[in-house]
């Protein structure tokens, strides 16, 4: 079986795989890092989205073997220091982006990779990005807001460390 | 009105959990020596099964078993709702094996379940089970099952297909009504069928203790008390005290995770035979043939007026179509969820429907949010808004002309419910300014400059939820309770636990029930937590559907904290050597009246804890509560719902543009949370007037298998949504609340289409079907341009 | 999805070799599509022959008549251009549309075009833009490559190292999506070129994408494109679209593709 090798969250891991393990499987399974959802089969829902080497990928339509030497962050990876939120991880609970919670790691992941690219998104963009991100319980109203603020907030953090 | 009491937006206390990525969804759980279940599914939608061979398969590597119906003889999943024909006799109830025993009925009827050490083994190995099937001809539709000569579903256990025909209602006297009327309005709808797909997939995980002779399910239910009862006394006989159900955090259900699905029952049951745990995940295409699906009716409707347009009569003849099984609650959704609601907010003073509801060689249909009341209100709102048009008459005007008037209540209508509050004409009016209803010719001539076709819809409707009192669902069939429980435990230190019997998947019942407990007991909302989803934990439960929790699950804690009030209360008296008649309680703190004596609630649960100086002759120690509420009423949210949309007459393309929604939910206890609640519901009913769609071939194969074909609405399929509320209380509990799960969801679809149906009338166009898809806008538009071709 | 063996090469002849020497070898670009055909165990291929450490395979470059995408490129890339911007800005608009965001993240123009899709949008810009596809053996012109669904020049042992597009006066792309999957119900390519304008329909032809003579004639004489002259006979139906809308929004797509290319 093939060997391996990423970082994910910071930290060096390794693992053996079938050849055919996705790296969703490798994250939820192998590092038991179950906050990334298998929401489709199809790679359409979206709840599987994690950044490698800080692109937002469906992890469930990559092989583990192709992340291997990667450098993979999941929703684990944001809050990292114990309790404090992202921003846009914060954003989403002020303006209830979420509620059954299964989409939301995904949305999140794929909200920071819209605002690494686009700081300042308006509502219209962020709604035709979010065409990978599926959620059933919001009606996206409450998503839409809440990566806006998360923008704003992460543009505000931005500015502070500059 | 405190921070965190009722009425206050808290945030919600759930999602820190859930943005960090440390919720606990049934598949995220592992069990120590966990073997993995795939099931082998029916690619046939109607078939004998002559012979299963499994030899080969159980030696592919990692097997530990392969069961099929031969091997698993156990009790039939069964129905939760009994309904009778007219004549009185019982529904045709055909058994529901588990697994597939002598034919299978579906694309995805279940016939083998193969156990091996990784998933990917057992579905390796599933390839290998060797199937000889008769093929047999298949139903799909209502109309070609109840045709003479059909191929019938389960042969005859239900002749003709017909589970039940049933009828609510007084047929003479409307036939008289009709009798009279200046104008008869007719119509034919259909009500499409949907896939519910919350985002997380089913999941089951069986887990029998070879120690104790106890098994442990955890599952992806709305209601795991209830699976314990079905699951424990029906399917398998297991006694309540040897099972235990874990529901932890649910991906969302919309009703699809209500009922007693086959793979609870196998993996719990296999997890015997192999002594291991046994964990069971769907595939999303999976879910598209194994999750119940929702709504699909095909209805025609006839509506009497008199020359003002004052309703007299309404007339309903609805074939419901069931799938190949009773689901659980299946019989329940077309009947006492659905012909019920035919008066909606208006004073029709007769109504009557027949309901027949049929097998088709189809996945089973049961509730999908609002289940029933969606498909009352879309067939009524339409009819209203053809009728306004067919008289001449204003949209609005013929719904004031003939709505129940808020001095009405209680009111009682011809079918059976009685509502008990209600104001049409607030919620009216205020979602006309919302929308500003009056400037949407300016808005329509502008959209005509662009080329665009815009046109405005509008839907007043009413639901019946909190379900529901227990002696009323039984007298028409329901075999079960539909009470609630809680329980309150005071801690020694003042903080609090809840353990509800209602489940949350997404609806924030942690931070909703927790802001009922810091309003009633005066204590900061992070001293409260609460508990749902165990059955060795929770007492007993009904679980969550029907937009019930807060009427029916918030009311028993209310019950249970009320009791714990009066304890605390004499506990306090005996502190402050008062008499607990004079001891008074607000803000966490109990004072004598008329003196400055005062003790804190903190002070007082120490006490009863710590019970020292205590009033041991009269009170036990300690201070925890449980209660059981069974409701008196149903429920009756209500309000108006206006869309519009602008048309590209090119394309048919369809965009909302302008979605409001004012809604009569009663009391509002977080509205934040209530307008989430209410925007998703508005997204599923936008969804299946113009997305959405379960479509089978002739021959029973699913067309819409997996969201390559099945249109799950997203981001960019909406506009922002103005929703609100205008509320009156509940009449018959003591928060004043009804419900919001459902209503958005209840009534956007007829507001939609009434919409694009507006936004076409000067193209000619009168009828469409939902989904208003692109391509049949632009079909309708071309049939209507040119009448010869459409015949 | 079935197991396999996985390879990865660090050239595009070595993936070659492999390919060739493999029993039943697929090659794996970004993978956005085959990966979800293998779960679906629709493919099952012994050996998968990974293409990530082709550095080779990855880059775009102008030279002011002709615009070189290497094969690896995603659609991520391609959209976010300045060059291709510039030098072909339907290009751009066309990639930033495929799939969503984190699809194009990972896929590629070369496995899109050795997939060859009915519905996918890559084969209307080569085909539209008439792009040389080279290989590791040779370079095909787009008017041989694509061979109908699914279909291609390809040899079984040949892998595409890049496309060549050559840089048009003008051209446009219009697309109408799925609704449910978001692919090409219809998209329409139009490119104005110094030989006339070549027009490619994706999404609507039962042999993929093809080219629409007729509006190629009609653009080329200043009429206003339609779709009158497309049999109906050669389109999809499906339950999102008969071939009667399919063949309507052909005409539609081109007068928005031609509109765009101004």
């Amino acid at each position: 079986m093939p060997t391996v090798s990423m970082t994910v969250n910071g930290k060096q891991v390794s693992g053996e795989v079938e050849a055919r393990t996705l790296l969703a499987q490798f994250i939820r399974e192998n590092l038991e890092l179950t906050g990334t959802h298998i929401g489709c089969d199809t790679s359409q829902c979206g709840a599987c989205v994690v950044h490698v080497n800080g692109s937002s990928v469906k992890s469930c339509t990559m092989l583990a073997v192709e992340a291997d030497g990667a450098d993979v962050t999941t929703i684990e990876g944001l809050a990292m220091d114990g309790d404090t939120l992202h921003p846009m991880q914060e954003a989403f609970r002020d303006n209830h982006g979420l509620q059954c919670g299964f989409c939301t790691p995904g949305m999140v992941m794929s909200a920071i990779d819209l605002v690494d690219r686009n700081p300042n998104p308006t509502d219209s963009e962020i709604r035709d990005w979010l065409e990978g991100n599926i959620c059933r319980c919001t009606g996206y109203h409450n998503i839409v807001k809440s990566i806006a603020a998360g923008a704003a907030a992460m543009r505000g953090q931005k500015a502070a460390a500059e | 009105m405190s921070a965190t009491g009722i009425g206050a937006s808290v945030k919600r206390k759930e999602d820190f959990r859930f943005l960090t990525g440390r919720g606990n969804y049934t598949d995220d759980i592992n069990q120590p020596g966990q073997t993995y279940a795939y099931i082998l599914r029916s690619s046939h939608a109607h078939a004998k099964i002559k012979k299963i061979d499994t030899a080969d398969a159980k030696s592919a590597p990692g097997v530990l078993a392969i069961f099929t119906g031969e091997d698993m003889q156990v009790g039939s999943l069964p129905c939760g709702w009994a309904v009778n024909n007219k004549d009185g006799s019982p529904m045709n109830e055909p058994p529901h094996p588990p697994l597939a025993q002598g034919k299978v009925r579906y694309v995805g009827d279940q016939i083998a379940v193969v156990i091996a050490e990784t998933y990917a083994q057992a579905k390796d190995a599933a390839e290998r089970i060797v199937l000889d099937l008769e093929e047999l001809p298949a139903v799909t539709t209502v109309d070609a099952a109840i045709a003479p000569g059909a191929p019938l579903v389960h042969d005859d256990l239900a002749p003709g297909n017909m589970c039940y025909d049933w009828e609510i209602g007084d047929e003479a006297e409307t036939d008289a009504a009709f009798k009279g009327a200046a104008h008869v309005v007719s119509i034919d709808v259909t009500n499409n069928r949907l896939v519910p797909n919350a985002m997380e997939p089913r999941a089951a995980i069986g887990d029998y203790n070879k120690g104790t002779g106890e098994y442990t399910l955890y599952t992806t239910s709305q209601n795991p008390h209830v699976i314990r009862l079905l699951m424990g006394a029906f399917v398998l006989q297991l006694p309540e005290h040897k099972l235990r159900v874990v529901a932890p955090d649910v991906g969302g259900g919309f009703g699809s995770k209500i009922y007693h699905y086959a793979e609870e029952a196998i993996v719990t049951w296999a997890s015997e035979k192999v002594r291991r745990p046994i964990k069971w995940t769907a595939e999303r295409s999976e879910s598209f043939v194994s999750d119940a699906h929702g709504r699909d009716h095909v209805t025609h409707a006839d509506l009497a007026l008199d020359a003002s347009g004052k309703f007299l009569g309404l007339k309903v003849y609805t074939k419901a179509n069931l799938g190949a099984y009773l689901s659980t609650f299946s019989t329940c959704v077309p009947t006492y969820l659905y012909a019920t609601l035919l008066a909606g907010v208006y004073t029709t003073p007769k109504v009557y429907a027949n309901v027949k509801s049929i097998f088709t060689n189809t996945v089973p249909v049961d509730a999908y949010r609002g289940a029933g009341r969606p498909e009352a209100t879309y067939l009524l709102e339409r009819l209203v808004s053809k009728a306004a048009r067919e008289l001449g008459m204003d949209q609005v005007e013929i719904r004031r002309k003939n709505f129940i008037p808020a001095d009405a209540f209680p009111y009682q209508t011809p079918v059976a419910l009685q509502y008990d509050s209600g104001d049409y004409e607030a919620t009216l009016k205020k979602a006309m300014e919302l929308a500003d209803w009056n400037g949407f010719a300016a808005r329509k001539a502008e959209a005509a400059g662009r080329g665009k076709l815009r046109g405005i819809g509008i839907s007043t409707y009413l639901e019946a939820c909190g379900i529901a009192p227990s002696a009323v669902v039984g007298s028409l069939g329901a075999r079960a309770g539909l009470f609630e429980s809680a329980n309150v435990r005071v801690h020694p230190t003042g903080s609090v636990s809840i353990y509800t019997g209602s489940h949350s998947h997404g609806q924030g019942h942690e931070t909703t029930f927790a802001q009922l407990v810091s309003e009633t007991l005066g204590i900061p909302i992070e001293n409260v937590n609460i508990d749902h989803g165990d059955t060795n934990r929770i007492a007993f439960g009904m679980g969550t559907y029907g937009s019930r929790s807060l009427a029916v699950g918030g009311e028993a804690i209310m019950k249970a904290l009320g009791k714990v009030v009066d304890k605390a209360s004499k506990i306090a008296a005996h502190l402050m050597e008062a008499s607990a008649e004079d001891v008074e309680f607000k803000d966490g703190k109990f004072t004598v009246a008329g003196t400055d004596k005062e003790v804190d609630f903190g002070t007082v649960a120490l006490t009863a804890y710590v019970p020292h100086n205590y009033p041991h002759e009269t009170l036990e120690p300690g201070l925890e509560e449980n209660a059981f509420y069974d409701p008196m009423n149903f429920t009756y949210p209500g309000g108006c719902h206006i869309c519009e949309v602008e048309i590209d007459p090119d394309t048919g393309v369809t965009k909302v543009v302008n979605m409001t929604a004012v809604d009569d939910v009663g009391r509002v206890i977080n509205p934040m949370i209530v307008e989430g609640q209410i925007h998703g519901g508005l997204a599923q009913g936008i969804g299946q007037a113009l997305l959405e769609n379960c479509e089978y071939d002739e021959n029973g194969q699913l067309l819409s298998g997996s969201f390559m074909d099945y249109c799950m609405p997203r981001a960019d399929n909406f506009p922002g949504f103005q929703a609100t509320t205008e509320s009156t209380l509940c009449a018959h509990n003591s928060l004043g609340v009804k419900g919001c799960g459902e209503v958005g969801a209840i009534g956007s679809p007829p507001a939609v289409i009434n919409a694009v149906l507006d936004a076409l009338a000067d193209k000619g166009v009168t009828d469409i079907s939902m989904p208003a898809t692109s391509h049949k806008v632009w079909q309708a538009i071309q049939n209507a341009q040119m009448p010869a071709a459409a015949e | 999805m079935y197991d396999f063996s996985f390879q990865s090469p660090a050239s595009a002849a070595d993936a070659a070799s492999a390919l060739g020497a493999a029993e039943d070898g697929k090659i794996l670009a970004g993978g956005q599509t085959l990966l979800p055909t293998m779960k679906q165990r629709l493919a099952m291929p012994s050996d998968l022959i990974s293409l990530k450490g082709c550095r080779d395979l990855v880059g775009i470059s102008s030279d002011g008549s002709t615009l070189t995408i290497g094969a690896m490129t995603t659609h991520g890339a391609v959209a976010a251009s300045t060059e291709v911007a510039k030098a072909i800005p339907a290009l751009s608009a066309l990639a930033g549309g495929i799939g969503d965001p984190q699809v194009r993240n990972r896929g590629t123009l070369g496995g899109s075009l050795a997939n060859n899709d009915p519905a996918a949008d890559y084969p209307a810009a080569v085909l539209g833009l008439g792009a040389t596809v080279v290989t590791t053996k040779r370079e095909i012109a787009a008017d041989d490559y694509f061979q109908g669904m699914f279909e291609t020049a390809l040899d079984d042992d040949e892998i595409i190292t890049a496309v060549r597009f050559p840089i048009p006066q003008a051209a446009g792309y219009a697309k109408f999506d799925n609704p449910a999957s978001r692919y090409a119900l219809v998209g329409v390519f139009v490119a104005k070129t110094a030989a006339g304008p070549r027009v490619a329909v994706t999404g609507a032809g039962q042999g993929g994408v093809f080219r629409a003579s007729d509006i190629e004639g009609q653009i080329a004489s200043g009429q206003e494109p339609n779709s009158a002259s497309i049999d109906e006979g050669e389109l999809n139906g499906d339950i999102h679209a008969s071939p009667a809308y399919r063949k309507h929004l052909i005409g539609v797509m081109a007068k928005r593709a031609l509109a765009s290319a101004g």
